[in-house]
């Protein structure tokens, strides 16, 4: 295979690992919003942990955004 | 990495450039447009905290009460996870959320050929995060002598699942600083390639004749976009600092 085919192609196969990132991010929202709205007194002191959850998934599907963005412009 | 020859290349924007040539005994020790970043953050972050503090008014300004803010904010969160034994490293978890916070906002100033983020280079990340692991390890060193070494025998397992436990303690310990550096670097590398590219397809649009009026739709990505970074700059700074109190309490309170 041409190698620069090859790496567009594993540049896209990374990004799919960002579909975890999607599923955590959905999961982590929908789960504080779920529980915010059958206690709305206690919400607003976990936002502070949500923003925290928040950034730590993100961080995850960022990883797999690196990847991508090495494969295109680095290697 | 290799920036292709034309302007245009997203990654650019993170070319470091020798400003004054420095040779110390073969060492390259040039100053270049990231130290001059730092020395500028370094200087905002003094000055800021030298003039708003400097008063000690009872009733605080309102420059005073920015900085009061940030130090009750930096200084709830080492003792929320640390303890009130942690505010030893008070001085720590508060330099290094303040740098890397201005550094990530400086980043987010456009400045046409000059804007820089430095922690969007590994280099100063891993810098940090090999710091916050060396202190971890010579303090719980210190505290608790080779009892330290403790944290990686996790407690109320049977002792028949050590010899699968234990190795994956230990390379989830040898993997916190690698992730903690990369957590923000790539962060800010992969925040601010993604404006570039949004910013590039507003360029792309608007000379593709009737596809032009297309082009404010990008625009408005990249406005929202910048919104977030600024959200992420601030975020990750916080979970630096949060990551390095978790990372100190296994070294205050040994093994868990």
């Amino acid at each position: 295979m041409d190698p620069v085919a090859a790496k567009y192609i594993g540049a896209g196969i990374a990004c799919l690992g960002m579909a975890g990132a999607g599923i955590g991010l959905g999961n982590l929202f929908g789960q504080f919003l779920s529980g915010a709205l059958r206690n709305p007194s206690a919400a607003d002191g976990q936002r502070g942990t949500l923003l925290l959850g928040f950034a730590l998934t993100e961080a995850l599907g960022i990883f797999s955004l690196l990847i991508a963005l090495l494969l295109l412009f680095a290697v | 990495m290799a920036a292709d020859g034309h302007g245009h290349s997203p990654i650019k924007q993170f070319e470091i450039k020798e400003v004054l040539p420095i040779d110390l005994f073969g060492i390259d020790a040039s100053l270049t447009n990231s130290g001059i970043y730092m020395l500028v953050a370094l200087g905002l972050i003094f000055s800021f905290l030298y003039f708003s503090t400097g008063g000690r008014n009872l009733v605080p300004t309102r420059l005073q009460s920015v900085s009061e803010l940030i130090y009750e904010f930096v200084a709830n969160t080492v003792r929320e996870n640390i303890g009130t034994q942690g505010m030893q490293f008070f001085p720590l978890v508060f330099s290094l959320f303040i740098f890397v916070l201005v550094l990530n906002l400086l980043g987010m100033i456009p400045i046409p050929g000059l804007t820089f983020t430095v922690t969007s280079h590994i280099a100063v990340t891993a810098a940090l995060a090999l710091l916050v692991i060396g202190i971890v390890i010579l303090y719980g060193l210190y505290k608790h002598g080779l009892g330290f070494f403790g944290i990686f025998v996790p407690s109320g397992v049977p002792a028949a699942l050590y010899p699968i436990l234990i190795p994956i303690e230990i390379i989830s310990f040898i993997s916190r600083p690698i992730s903690l550096s990369v957590r923000l670097f790539a962060n800010m590398l992969a925040g601010h390639i993604a404006l570039k590219i949004f910013a590039g397809f507003v360029g792309l649009l608007l000379g593709a004749g009737v596809w032009s009026i297309l082009a404010p739709l990008p625009l408005a990505l990249t406005v929202a976009l910048t919104a977030l970074e600024f959200l992420v700059a601030v975020l990750q700074a916080y979970v630096f600092a949060v990551l390095t109190c978790i990372y100190l309490n296994d070294a205050v309170h040994g093994s868990h």
